[in-house]
């Protein structure tokens, strides 16, 4: 089965959607509550940082045989320094973001926590591909 | 503890969904920060916050959570209140600041996550 969702750019009031429509596939789907939980958690983090970091995007959600395959790629400025970005507690996040709620710097240490596979392709000026699989099995 | 008992200690009003009853409140978080809420099992949990947004729902939505107890006078709009409710997620909006809510819950026997 195969669902994509836009992310619109700058869109904070509706941050969250495509999450939350996975999260009510999954229930439908009688996957087990802690691995929907580990499955949205991730991808909330990614659909957020889609907008917060970039100009939003594409989420494609692959969900086939025991597992989930989730990618999210942004039009954005791309992470320059990823070893610093996985680490905890770092954050670039502007002051309008951390007004949203935003800016712990958790967000890509949640997704590494997560899930069962990361995968982070991202140029710096074009936009970065977050590509995210978990096993419900 | 039940989500109402909780209200009348932290002299709270009750918006979003009806308080669930039977749901037994036995911990608390306190954060305004979202990615740090979605480290954590929000089983048996109430949230304590200030922020007051609809990212306090879609967060509390992917972590599980029944009850969000909103500090600082803060005032949700329409859109939260309807997300609130759309998500079957009970909110308490309390006049106390943050901290002292926090202290009330303490001493009434909700235990800190950690
Ligand atoms: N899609 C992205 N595009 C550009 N930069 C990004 C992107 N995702 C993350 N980053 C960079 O990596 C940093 C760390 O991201 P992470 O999600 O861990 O924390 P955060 O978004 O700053 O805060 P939090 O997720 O805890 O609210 C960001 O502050 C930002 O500099
Ligand atoms: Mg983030």
């Amino acid at each position: 089965m195969h669902y994509s969702f836009d992310i619109e750019r700058g869109n904070f009031a509706d941050a969250g959607q495509a999450s939350s429509s996975v999260k009510r596939l999954l229930k439908q789907l009688g996957v087990a509550p802690p691995n929907i939980k580990r499955t949205v958690v991730a991808l909330f983090e990614a659909e957020i940082n889609a907008i917060a970091h970039a100009y939003g995007g594409k989420i494609d959600v692959d969900i086939d045989d025991g597992k989930i395959v989730m990618v999210v790629a942004d039009q954005g400025p791309g992470i320059p320094n990823l070893d610093l970005a996985m680490q905890e507690g770092w954050s670039t996040a502007s002051p309008q973001v951390r007004e949203m709620g935003y800016g712990a710097g958790m967000g890509l240490p949640n997704i590494r926590k997560n899930t069962d596979e990361l995968k982070i392709d991202t140029e710096v000026g074009v936009g970065t591909t977050v590509t995210m699989t978990v096993y419900f099995a | 503890m039940t989500i109402k008992d909780i209200a009348k200690l932290v002299d709270g009003e009750l918006v979003g969904a009806p308080a669930d009853d039977s749901y037994d409140v036995k911990k608390a978080f306190a954060s305004d920060l979202m990615s740090d809420v979605l480290r954590f099992s929000m089983e048996e949990t109430v949230l304590i916050t200030g922020l007051c947004n609809n990212q306090t729902m879609r967060t509390s939505e992917m972590s599980d959570l029944r009850v969000v107890l909103i500090g600082r006078d803060k005032q949700p709009d329409e859109d939260m209140l309807e997300l609130a409710e759309d998500l079957d997620i009970t909110l308490i909006k309390s006049k106390f600041s943050v901290f002292k809510i926090s202290g009330i819950l303490y001493e009434a026997g909700i235990k800190p996550l950690y």
